[in-house]
C-alpha cells in the first residue's frame, strides 16, 4: 500500500531533493556551523579552535562596543518599525477609498524600494549631513532658509540612530503602504455596511470593523521590518561609513571578521543577530502555515 | 491590484493635498541626485546647494560611468543568470509542493520560508569558507571565493524560499484537474509539468525574475564578503566611490543614479509584477 501510494508521490520528492540538499547545508548547516565556530577559541586565522561552550556569548558583554552597538539597533529598530507603520498606515489610510491618480501616488512611494541601500546612502548621507551655518548642505540648509533648527542627524550621540532611521523609512514606508492598502480593500464593503446600518460613525466603523481586520497585515508588516531592522548593514556603511557613533551589530561583526580578524567573535555576534530574529520569525512563521491549512 | 471606484470620502482636498505633500517628500532625494549630477565642480559649494546648475554639464556622468562601467557589467553578470536560475528551481519546487505533495511538505515549506528571513550574517564566515575550499577543490583560483559564480550560487541558494514560495501561490491558483486529466491521459509528473503547468507560468515567472533581479542587483553584503576587486558588482564599486574622500558629490550622484538605472527600469515597466512580488513576500497568496 504505502508503496503503491509512494509512486504518486516519489517522482516528486525527487525534483525537489536538489534543494532539500542546498537549503539543508547553506541554511541549517552553515547556522549550525557558525554558532559551532562562535562557541570555540577560534581568535586568529590559524589555531585550531578549542570548544569553550557560551564563554564568547558571555564575554562579549564586556565589551564596550558590544553594549553601544546593541543600542543603537534598539533605538534604529524602534524608530524604524514604528516610523514605518505609521507613514505606511497613514499613506493607505489616505488612499483606501479611492483618489484621483492613485495610481501615481502609489509608484512614486514605492519607487525607493527598487533602489538599492548603498545608492540612496550616498545622498542621504549629503541631506544628513551635520555642517551648520555657513558650511551647512542639505536639510540643514534647507531648514535655515525655512527657519528649522539645525541637526547633528546621524552624528547626535542620543538621537543619531533615529535620524539613521529616516532613509530607511524612506525606502520602505511604500512597502507597508501597499500592504495595508491591500488589507483595507480586503474588507467587504458589506461589513462597513452593516456597521453603518447599525448606527456607527464612520469613524465607528473604522474602530470596531477596519482596524480589527488590519491586524494580520499589521503582524506580516511588523515581521517584515523588524528582520530587515535587526540586520542593517548596507545602509548604514552608505550613510556614515564604519564609524563607531553608527555602530550596529552587522557592522560591528564586519570589523570583527575583515579588520580585527576574529572569526570566533565574529560567529558570535552573528549568533545573536539570527537569535535575535529567530525569536520572532518561528513563531510567526508557525502561526501563518497553521492558520493556511486551516483555511 | 484592481482600481477601486472612488467612494464618498471625508474631506477629499485635504486628502488629496496631504497625498501631495508627501509626493513632494519623497521626491525631494531624487531632485538632489539629479540636480547635483547635472553641476559643474565650481558650483558644488555648500550655498548652492539646493539651487538648480547655473551651468548645466554631463562632466560628472561621464566620470562616473567610466568609473562605475565595470561593476555595471559585473552586475549583469550576476544578476541576468542568478534570476534565471532562481526561476528554475523556484517553479520545480512550487509545483511540487501545490500539485505533488509528498508526506512532510508541510514542515518542508516551513523549514525553507525560514531560510527567507535568515539574516546573511549568520551564514557568512561558514560560506567564505566552503567557497575557499571549493576554490581549493577545483583547482580555480577566484572562481568559487573571490568570483561572480560563487555569488550567483549563494544568491540562488538563498533564492530558493522566495522563489519557491512565490511559484507555489500561483500554482496553488490552477485547478488539480487538469493536472488529473494530463494524467489520465497518461503524462507522468515532468509530462505534466512541460505541458500544462510551464506554459501557464509566465506570471510568476515575471515576479520571481524581478524580484530576483533586484535584489542580486542591488545586494551588499554578500558582494562585500565574497567577491574581490575584479568581480565586485555595482553597489560594491558604488560604495569606493563615494567613500573617498576627494570624489565630489556631483560624481557621487551621478554615479548612484547610474547604479539605479536597471532596477528602476523594471519597476516603470514592470511594476504591476513587481508589486505582486512584495505582497508574495508578505506570505500573502
Amino acid at each position: 500500500m504505502l508503496v503503491r501510494r509512494a509512486r504518486t508521490w516519489l517522482p516528486g520528492l525527487l525534483l525537489v531533493t536538489p534543494s532539500i540538499v542546498l537549503i539543508g547545508v547553506f541554511v541549517y548547516g552553515m547556522l549550525g556551523w557558525n554558532f559551532r565556530l562562535a562557541m570555540t577559541d577560534k581568535h586568529d586565522e590559524v589555531s585550531e579552535g578549542k570548544f569553550v561552550g557560551l564563554r564568547n556569548f558571555i564575554d562579549i558583554w564586556d565589551q564596550p562596543r558590544w553594549h553601544l552597538s546593541v543600542n543603537h539597533a534598539i533605538v534604529f529598530t524602534v524608530a524604524f518599525v514604528v516610523g514605518a507603520l505609521l507613514l505606511g498606515w497613514l499613506l493607505a489610510f489616505l488612499m483606501e477609498k479611492g483618489i484621483r491618480g492613485e495610481g501615481t501616488f502609489r509608484a512614486i512611494y514605492l519607487f525607493p524600494m527598487a533602489i538599492s541601500f548603498v545608492a540612496t546612502g550616498i545622498v542621504w548621507r549629503w541631506l544628513m549631513n551635520s555642517g551648520t551655518g555657513e558650511r551647512a548642505v542639505g536639510l540643514n540648509r534647507l531648514f535655515d532658509w525655512i527657519g528649522l533648527p539645525q541637526w547633528q542627524w546621524f552624528r547626535d550621540p542620543d538621537w543619531g540612530m533615529a535620524a539613521m532611521a529616516i532613509p530607511a523609512i524612506w525606502q520602505m514606508s511604500g512597502y507597508v503602504m501597499a500592504l495595508f492598502l491591500a488589507g483595507f480593500r480586503g474588507v467587504p464593503e458589506e461589513l462597513r455596511e452593516a456597521a453603518r446600518v447599525d448606527g456607527c460613525t464612520e469613524w465607528g466603523v473604522y474602530r470596531h470593523v477596519v482596524l480589527p481586520l488590519l491586524r494580520p497585515v499589521t503582524l506580516s508588516a511588523l515581521i517584515i521590518l523588524g528582520h530587515i531592522s535587526l540586520k542593517v548593514f548596507d545602509l548604514i556603511v552608505a550613510v556614515s561609513g564604519k564609524q563607531i557613533i553608527t555602530d550596529v551589530p552587522a557592522v560591528f561583526m564586519w570589523v570583527a571578521v575583515f579588520d580585527s580578524h576574529d572569526p570566533a567573535k565574529g560567529a558570535t555576534i552573528a549568533s545573536y543577530i539570527v537569535l535575535s530574529v529567530a525569536i520572532f520569525v518561528i513563531p510567526y512563521l508557525i502561526w501563518s502555515v497553521r492558520k493556511e491549512r486551516r483555511s | 491590484m484592481t482600481a477601486v471606484a472612488t467612494r464618498r470620502t471625508a474631506f477629499p482636498w485635504l486628502r488629496f493635498g496631504l497625498l501631495i505633500l508627501f509626493v513632494v517628500v519623497f521626491l525631494i532625494p531624487i531632485y538632489v541626485l539629479l540636480v547635483t549630477s547635472f553641476k559643474p565642480l565650481t558650483e558644488a559649494d555648500p550655498g548652492q546647494a539646493w539651487n538648480l546648475p547655473r551651468t548645466w554639464t554631463t562632466e560628472a556622468w561621464q566620470v562616473a560611468w567610466e568609473k562605475l562601467a565595470p561593476g555595471l557589467w559585473n552586475s549583469v553578470l550576476l544578476a541576468v543568470p542568478g534570476s534565471l536560475l532562481s526561476c528554475a528551481l523556484g517553479s520545480m519546487n512550487g509545483y511540487v509542493l501545490s500539485k505533488w505533495r509528498f508526506p512532510g511538505a508541510d514542515v518542508l515549506f516551513t523549514l525553507f520560508l525560514f531560510g527567507m528571513f535568515i539574516p546573511y550574517q549568520g551564514v557568512m564566515i561558514p560560506l567564505v569558507q566552503l567557497l575557499v575550499g571549493l576554490n581549493e577543490l577545483t583547482g580555480l583560483q577566484g572562481v568559487f571565493y573571490g568570483g561572480i559564480p560563487g555569488l550567483v550560487l549563494a544568491h540562488v541558494v538563498y533564492g530558493i524560499p522566495i522563489c519557491t514560495l512565490i511559484f507555489r501561490n500561483y500554482y496553488v491558483t490552477i485547478p488539480d484537474e487538469l493536472i488529473e486529466a494530463s494524467r489520465v491521459d497518461g503524462a507522468g509528473m515532468l509530462r505534466a509539468y512541460w505541458s500544462v503547468v510551464l506554459p501557464v507560468s509566465g506570471p510568476a515567472i515575471a515576479v520571481v525574475v524581478i524580484w530576483q533581479f533586484t535584489s542580486l542587483w542591488n545586494d551588499f553584503l554578500f558582494a562585500v564578503f565574497l567577491t574581490g576587486p575584479t568581480s565586485w558588482p555595482t553597489t560594491v564599486m558604488l560604495n569606493n566611490i563615494a567613500g573617498a574622500q576627494a570624489t565630489p558629490y556631483s560624481q557621487q550622484m551621478a554615479a548612484a543614479i547610474l547604479s539605479s538605472i536597471p532596477t528602476m527600469l523594471i519597476y516603470v515597466v514592470l511594476g504591476r509584477f513587481f508589486m505582486r512580488g512584495l505582497m508574495a513576500g508578505a506570505l500573502k497568496g
